[in-house]
């Protein structure tokens, strides 16, 4: 019996140390937002948050993992409200959808680093999660919608505070 | 008039709980009371009275949600959503009281015009416009007449009401009734004969407020939060696992013995289970079932397994490809597709004979949700979970693995993590039904990656040749074209898809030529169909993404630029005069050509200078079939470096769909579909070698990423014609048009996809 610490809560899973953190999320604790793709780190559908980074499940071992923080699309926000989720409905990005909870937790841990990214920044942190629907161009400006958004919360946020 | 009408519930009416029906039946359209408000699958008995058995493609519930039950497999194309839009259209409803849900393999869902649920072709909203028009015009008649009869209006008011935003108005009395109120009112007990529903007179585009608005799909807000549910997500209790374990060889191999003495050592490990698939989709596969996905991962892994190879086993896309070309050079080989004037006298006659082959490789779907299904015998029914794109064969399949009829299978639709056409097949029920039979459980099979790619129903290897004879005069006279590859859907053996030759001297695959077809004017012309055998044996095929036009396009697109060329012409304008709209050609080819001139204009087609080593290139297609064409072209501009390397950097897609439905999510298909163009041209091969699929994971197999996007510029067109597809149109006059446009940077004339930095290279001139 292994205890994960998963979106806040602590959940217990019984499963050898070698099993990736993918299926025991999916299989075992039927959170089903994370996604298997490829089983090999190549397609970014299983991503999640290990203390903050964003991690392919798929290559993560349960026992790599215990006692640290993990976070899935189901608790990226309380009501999928993050900026991000909210950029994504409202430029429409998903078709299929099968890849965008990938797509935007790895979108979450470059914004959570860099609250102005360029263009090519976008690109360089996001090249390794395949979209096969192709949706790219609208997952870049779902980013750049979601990074001014959060720039002008915390701006205003700032101004709140000094007056 | 009153005839019709009549109450079709037969029970006394709680109508708190009660849903007000509508759908077409094959009796016509009927109205009704459910006493499950909201629950229309196969699997749960509809309570409605034993003289009702419409086909109900939708229902509005006490409280004013309208359900729409969508019978096409929506794999990212949002055509459930598409579906409750043009319900909603006629209907009246408000968008937010719109609400999808997906329809089993009841046959009453079948789609009115092809009578069986499959999706693909690109059909889906220009088959099914009609029909879901007609069914919410009809509703919302219904709900008129029953909220005059409540309002207490007289009846020669009715011409007064305005249906909107899920209300019936009669502004003059400034009364009113929401849609729930009349439903809950009990008196709607309207019914529609067939013709009936036919003389609905429906709204003139000029009088629409939905078609042609880009709504909020109804099915993205669950996409962006993993709630939306998949098949691979499906959970039944007391459910175990299956992990395939895939022979060595695409088809024909054999299991000659298990050792399951190191799998025993794995906890959890429940069985090795041999397919016995008497459906001949699988061959010499075996499943691990264990109690954990991960668990039968691991006894997959252990199992020993040896097998006998079969008389594929040392097949390799070279030898495909030499058979195709041993094929193709017998006069006896193939059927005629197409058979116009005399080409073989025009050929010997013509001033100029051009000649060239053109070849595709073999390519993987690879949608991102690994194939995968759930199975679960429940006294005599079969339960299949699976996103399928088609329910009526994949029901079949899962019967045949069975070993029951077809009616004691029901299939439970999800959404699909992406189709593209792999999702036809059905293979993966075989696995789900056989270890669920077993094991007496419910077992959830998954491939893993590789077992998805390496038994791919890949697109098919082809090898085109084309002879092609011009005038004195520089005028395209003859056209000689011969299309060989495996034919995808003669495997299925359902004889309606196939198509008599014109000589009528039997049925080809027109799945493999379409587009070959085009609306070019060319007095003498040939088309022959061949099918390619020991393709056919060794790489099982189906339908990818654009199907033919994917590839007969890539050969008649090249040739008739290479004819330009060779008649001194620009290739643009060549095309233009072939597009006389003269005889057959009329209307489509006039609606070809202005599409073209649409994206010379947004591209600067010739009017731009361009640095040297870049170029622009052309393309126009009649995708998917002449009868359900959207007219596409594109202009591609590439810059080549002296290596051969290709950089694109613009693709301008101009389409022309009649009609939009939904604005965004048409530019969203057509981009997507171009990207997907490129990816084929230019990055996705895969190869058979010892009669296996060489590629395995997104290592050796090359979707494109981010990174490789070009800029992508689309113009739709929308003249007010009937509306047509956008899935696959775009993704065929990509590879051409880039084609040609290497041919204008530097001179290479490239005739073999995926093209490559070599060929290039290769064709550049010294
Ligand atoms: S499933 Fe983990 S990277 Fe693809
Ligand atoms: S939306 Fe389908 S894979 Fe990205």
């Amino acid at each position: 019996m292994l205890k994960l610490n998963i979106n806040g809560k602590t959940m217990s899973v019984e499963a050898d140390n070698d099993t990736p953190l993918l299926w025991a999320i999916r299989e075992q604790l039927q959170m089903t937002g994370t996604k298997f793709g490829c089983g090999a780190g190549l397609c970014g559908a299983c991503t999640v948050h290990v203390n903050g980074e964003a991690v392919r499940s798929c290559q993560t071992a349960l026992g790599d993992v215990a006692g640290k923080k993990i976070t899935t699309i189901e608790g990226l926000s309380a009501k999928g409200d993050h900026p991000l989720q909210k950029a994504w409905i409202t430029e429409q990005v998903p078709q299929c959808g099968y890849c965008q909870s990938g797509q935007i937790m790895q979108a979450a841990s470059l914004l959570a680093k860099n609250p102005n990214p360029t263009k090519e920044e976008v690109v360089a942190h996001m090249d390794g999660n395949l979209c096969r629907c192709m949706t790219y161009s609208r997952i870049q400006k779902a980013i750049m919608r979601a990074a001014s958004e959060m720039r002008t919360a915390s701006n205003t946020g700032t101004e709140r505070r000094a007056t | 008039m009153n005839k019709h009408v009549k109450i079709t519930s037969t029970e006394p009416a709680d109508l708190s709980r009660r849903s007000f029906l509508v759908g077409t039946a094959a009796a016509g359209l009927a109205l009704g009371y459910s006493g499950v408000p909201g629950l229309l699958g196969a699997d749960q008995a509809l309570a409605a009275p034993a003289s009702f058995d419409p086909s109900v493609w939708y229902s509005i519930g006490p409280d004013g949600l309208v359900t729409v039950t969508c019978g096409k497999a929506d794999m990212g194309q949002h055509i459930a959503s598409t579906m409750a839009q043009i319900i909603c259209e006629e209907l009246g409803a408000s968008w937010k009281d719109m609400r999808v849900q997906l329809a089993s393999n009841d046959p009453k869902f079948n789609d009115p015009v092809l009578g069986a649920q499959i999706t693909g072709g690109s059909w889906s909203t220009m088959m099914n416009f009609d029909a879901m028009s007609r069914a919410g015009a009809a509703g919302r008649m219904a709900l008129v007449d029953a909220a005059v009869a409540a309002m207490g209006v007289p009846p020669y008011f009715k011409d007064e009401l305005v249906v909107r935003d899920s209300m019936v108005m009669h502004p003059k009395s400034k009364k009113s009734m929401s849609f729930a109120d009349i439903v809950k009112s009990g008196k709607i007990t309207k019914t529609f004969t067939p013709d009936e529903l036919k003389a609905i007179k429906l709204k003139t585009p000029d009088q629409y407020t939905m078609i042609g608005v880009s709504v909020p799909q109804l099915d993205i807000p669950s996409k962006t939060n993993g709630s939306a549910k998949y098949g691979i997500d499906t959970m039944l209790p007391g459910m175990v696992y299956g992990k395939t374990v895939t022979p060595p060889v695409r088809y024909g191999a054999t299991v000659k013995s298990v050792d399951d003495s190191e799998a025993k050592k794995v906890p959890g490990f429940i069985k090795a289970v041999i397919l016995d698939d008497k459906t001949a989709t699988t061959t010499g596969w075996v499943v691990a079932v264990a109690d954990t996905y991960a668990n039968a991962r691991k006894a997959a892994r252990a199992l020993k397994i040896s097998y006998d190879r079969g008389p594929n086993a040392e097949l390799s896309s070279d030898s495909l490809l030499a058979e195709a070309k041993r094929l193709q050079a017998l006069d006896e080989s193939g059927l005629f597709f197409v058979k116009d004037g005399d080409t073989a006298a025009a050929l010997g006659t013509a001033a100029k004979v051009l000649e060239a082959e053109y070849t595709t490789s073999i390519n993987i779907h690879a949608p991102l949700e690994p194939m995968n299904a759930t199975a679960q015998l429940q006294g005599d029914i079969w339960h299949l979970y699976s996103g399928n794109q088609f329910a009526t064969r994949s029901g079949a399949i899962a019967a045949g693995a069975a070993g029951v009829d077809p009616k004691f299978v029901v299939m439970h639709q999800t959404w699909l993590g992406g189709g593209f056409g792999r999702r036809l097949d059905a293979d993966m029920m075989v696995p789900a039904v056989q270890a669920a039979k077993a094991v007496g459980k419910p077992v959830k099979v998954i491939y893993s990656r590789e077992d998805d790619m390496t038994m791919d129903f890949s697109r098919p290897l082809t090898f085109q040749k084309i002879k092609a004879g011009l005038d004195g005069d520089g005028k395209l006279v003859a056209m000689q074209h011969d299309v060989v590859s495996a034919w995808p859907t003669k495997r299925w053996g359902i004889p309606d898809f196939l198509t008599p030759s014109v000589d009528k001297k039997g049925a080809l695959d027109a799945f493999t030529v379409n587009g070959a077809d085009f609306f070019y004017s060319v007095p003498n012309h040939s088309v022959r169909a061949i099918l390619n055998e020991m393709a056919q044996n060794a790489t099982p095929s189906g339908q990818l993404r654009s199907v033919a036009p994917g590839w007969t396009f890539w050969a008649v697109e090249s040739m008739v630029d290479e004819l330009a060329h060779a008649a001194g012409q620009d290739p643009a304008q060549f095309r233009i005069a072939l597009l006389d709209g003269k005889g057959k050609q009329d209307g489509g080819a006039q609606r070809l050509r202005n599409t073209l001139l649409t994206a010379m204009g947004m591209a600067g087609y010739g009017a731009r200078q361009l640095p040297k080593g870049e170029g622009m290139g052309v393309a126009c297609v009649s995708s998917q079939e002449r009868a359900t064409a959207s007219w596409t072209a594109c202009v591609a501009h590439v810059a080549v470096a002296s290596n051969g390397e290709v950089k694109v950097k613009k693709l301008t897609v101009a389409t022309d769909i009649g009609t939009q439905v939904h604005p965004d999510n048409v530019r969203a298909q057509v981009e997507g579909a171009a990207l997907w163009g490129l990816s084929l041209a230019m990055y996705e091969k895969a190869t058979l070698k010892h009669g296996a699929i060489e590629q395995t994971n997104f290592d050796s197999y090359h979707p494109l990423r981010m990174s490789q996007v070009p800029e992508v510029a689309v113009s739709v067109i929308a003249n007010g014609e009937k509306a047509t597809g956008v899935g696959e149109p775009a993704v065929t006059v990509v590879a051409p048009a880039l084609g040609n446009a290497i041919f204008n940077a530097c001179g290479a004339r490239v005739r073999s996809l995926p093209i490559t930095a070599e060929a290039v290279k290769a064709g550049m001139k010294a």
